[in-house]
């Protein structure tokens, strides 16, 4: 066959320089795969976590790719169901990153569990009473549908696009890509959401329980709508970041400010109602449970009320007034600014949801516990971004992932 | 259901323990060791990595010498009820594959080790630290294999354990009474390792339902409380004590609020519901 | 997660978990078949052989 694997059209760079790359982000991945196979041979022993940290980096890390993975589907909703047409230009990515996110989330996971061999049982013994299982089966479906809307991206690559079946699965599933949208949409909602009720439902932690609706505490939609509205933010500041790396124009400034609008409102909107819900908790949850507020942010060496402004003004109040003015979207270095405080803002929400819940005492006569991770946690952290990079630039390289990539950079 | 379990009344095993008589020998927690089969390592230093089904924890007044007091709390798993009393106890509902379950006809929560897989999310939702995960594989010297219990499996890596109130031990006396032709078991046929091992009888067991236990009316007393009764998680242990330091050491009080008021504060609040 | 699984009950929350579940799978297991199906009767009825257009 001679027909070439990079997209027609498209500039790609040398196959020496590509192969440098690759083998400089392999050997971070290679540094990840030897901690994980020692998590995996040795035990959880390699971690640093103990009984009072049942969960830490780890699940923060899931909890984490995740949100910002949550662009994939809200751009998928936005594009296939709003039907915001200028979104097409920046979906394949969206879904790239996602599936990216999603498999890193899988691999985690993997690790985390203490009997790995026995992960099944979280679906065939399901207790459907726990917010886990609803997050495990919402994930794995979902990710499901990820790797279907990734597929037809990987069949458009021009070797595979020759052959006939494999040309025409790509087109059918273009044809019907609403309905596994709408789908993704359904799944995400709930895991996003199972996801914060994980934290919320635990009535013996005052500092993350939170009442609710029905079964749902209120987190189960705070954490559904903050990935809602940071999970564009990430797919922003990831395109943004691989134009600088190659140096072209993949996407046209007018996608960036409209996803950036919607991301900005989103987020304004979030931030009312996590600012309401951390009033009410404070006011209210905790010291039903005999706690202040201050209980929560003094007597110990990290989490300061800081950590609280952090979260709710400088990663949250601020860039959702940047990205909501015209003014911020226009000027890029604004919203690049609020691009990334929001991504923070939200990896801040998750640490605080996940680590400060084990964190404060509730005994009184017990003392915050600390936890610092162990190098193989923190290798097969950074794990999952060698392997994200990796893909990117396997999908950057062989597959026509941005389509207005030619019409950009037709005069360069 | 057989006719045998239709006869016999649900119980809620529970426990007293006098805090007013417990020297802190740790007598409760060597038992407790050699009973389960709980495997310990070499160096114990880091008690968050420690394997122990209870363990005796030590508290005092927080005032300089000569007014230092003292007091040890031996804890266990408190076996809760849960919010509304169903068995919804914090850990039972949030584990994904039904590893831990409330046992109704008891009350007692357990741990079905190779349904397990180590998610450890009952860890994270117990505010008591009850359970414990096996972080290595469980080892002992190769003398004391010989001393297992044959009646508690040994766990493996990778698994959550906690105190099942010897469960082994009701099954036992269980078993014994359906062999005698009896429903119910006597008092004294039921009692888990630590409260036998207790030497100064601080610790009391029995059906906390049934007025004929003693446990019955030492939970009712004016001097029992139990651990974080603010979260509602509804423990089947009760702590005795005379001393008001130690009741205000069991929970967490704001600004003004003594433990006494506790029980109408809590009236004002379901009220308000 | 299947009837035959002793965990299992009747009653609503199982029916509204795993029905919500095997919703979404028919969903997802439907469309996949019908692409699947699709495509291979495209591409035994195309005629002229490999050059096809390109959407």
């Amino acid at each position: 066959m001679t027909t070439p694997a990079i997209p027609e059209g498209v500039k790609r760079c040398s196959t020496g320089k590509f192969a440098l790359w690759l083998a400089v982000v392999g050997a971070v991945l290679l540094w990840g795969v030897y901690a994980m196979f020692l998590v995996w041979y040795k035990g959880l022993n390699q971690t640093g976590m103990n009984d009072a940290y049942g969960f830490a980096l780890w699940i923060w890390a899931d909890l984490t790719v995740i949100a910002l993975g949550g662009g994939a589907f809200f751009s998928g909703f936005l594009t296939y169901i709003i039907g915001k047409k200028e979104l097409k230009s920046i979906i394949n990515y969206a879904v790239i990153i996602g599936f990216i996110c999603y498999s890193s989330a899988l691999l985690i996971l993997a690790l985390d569990i203490g009997q790995p061999l026995r992960g099944w049982f979280i679906f065939w013994h399901a207790n459907v009473h726990s917010m886990l299982t609803e997050v495990a089966f919402c994930l794995s479906v979902y990710f499901a549908v990820l790797t279907i809307e990734f597929l037809p991206i990987v069949l458009e690559n021009p070797k595979l696009d020759r052959i006939p079946f494999l040309h025409h699965l790509s087109h059918n599933l273009h044809e019907v890509m609403a309905v596994f949208a709408a789908t993704g949409v359904f799944l995400s909602f709930f895991h996003q959401g199972s996801l914060g009720g994980v934290a919320g439902v635990l009535y013996g932690r005052p500092f993350a329980f939170r009442e609710g609706l029905l079964i749902w505490p209120w987190t189960f939609f705070l954490f559904t709508w903050s990935a809602a509205a940071v999970g564009p933010c990430f797919t922003v500041l990831i395109t943004r970041i691989t134009e600088k790396v190659t140096g072209k124009k993949l996407v046209k400034q007018a996608t960036f400010r409209l996803l950036a609008k919607i991301s900005g409102w989103m987020l304004l909107t979030y931030m009312i109602a996590k600012i309401i819900d951390t009033w009410y908790w404070a006011a209210v949850t905790a010291p039903a449970k005999g706690f202040t507020l201050m209980d929560f942010y003094t007597n110990n060496p990290v989490y300061g009320i800081w950590i609280l402004i952090a979260e709710l003004v400088i990663c949250g109040l601020l860039p959702a007034v940047i990205l909501v003015t015209r003014k911020g979207r226009e000027n890029n270095l604004l919203l690049m600014t609020g691009v990334i405080l929001a991504v923070i803002g939200v990896c801040i929400n998750r640490w605080v949801m996940v680590l400060q819940v084990m964190a404060a005492p509730l005994l009184p006569f017990q003392d915050w516990y600390m936890y610092m991770p162990t190098w193989q946690e923190i290798a097969t952290t950074i794990l999952p971004i060698a392997y994200g990079i990796i893909l990117i630039m396997l999908a950057y390289r062989y597959l026509p992932v941005f389509p207005q990539e030619k019409e950009l950079n037709s005069g360069s | 259901m057989t006719k045998q379990e239709q006869h016999t009344r649900t119980k809620r095993y529970g426990m007293v323990i006098d805090l007013d008589r417990c020297t802190g020998c740790g007598a409760c927690m060597v038992a407790c060791y050699a009973e389960n089969n709980v495997p310990f390592k070499k160096n114990e230093s880091d008690k968050m990595l420690s394997l122990n089904w209870i363990r005796v924890f030590k508290v005092d007044n927080g005032k300089p010498f000569p007014d230092t007091e003292i007091c040890y709390i031996p804890k266990p798993c408190m076996q809760c009820d849960g919010r509304h009393m169903e068995g919804h106890s914090p850990c039972v509902s949030v584990c994904p594959a039904v590893a831990t379950d409330y046992d109704y006809p008891t009350g007692i929560v357990s741990q079905i080790y190779t349904r397990c897989f180590g998610c450890r999310y009952c860890m994270a939702a117990c505010p008591y630290h009850a359970r414990k995960f096996n972080w290595w594989d469980p080892s002992w010297p190769a003398e004391m294999e010989k001393y297992l219990n044959p009646d508690v499996s040994v766990r493996m890596r990778g698994v959550v354990e906690k105190c099942s109130f010897c469960y082994h031990r009701y099954q036992k006396a269980r078993d014994k009474a359906y062999l005698e032709g009896r429903d119910e078991i006597y008092e004294h046929e039921y009692q888990p390792a630590c409260v036998e091992a207790c030497p100064t009888g601080a610790m009391t067991f029995g059906d906390l339902l049934n007025p004929e236990h003693e446990v019955y009316k030492l939970s009712r007393s004016k001097k029992a409380f139990r651990l974080l009764e603010k979260l509602h998680t509804n423990p089947k242990v009760y702590y005795l004590s005379s001393k008001s330091w130690v009741r205000r050491k069991a929970d967490n009080y704001l600004e003004g609020q003594s433990p006494g008021q506790q029980n109408n504060a809590r009236k004002t609040e379901t009220a308000s519901h | 997660m299947f009837p035959f699984i002793f965990e299992w009950a009747w009653d609503i929350p199982h029916l509204v978990f795993m029905g919500a579940l095997w919703y979404a799978l028919s969903i997802i297991g439907a469309g996949l078949t019908y692409c699947i199906l699709k495509s291979l009767y495209d591409t035994a009825t195309e005629e002229g052989g490999e050059s096809h257009e390109h959407h």
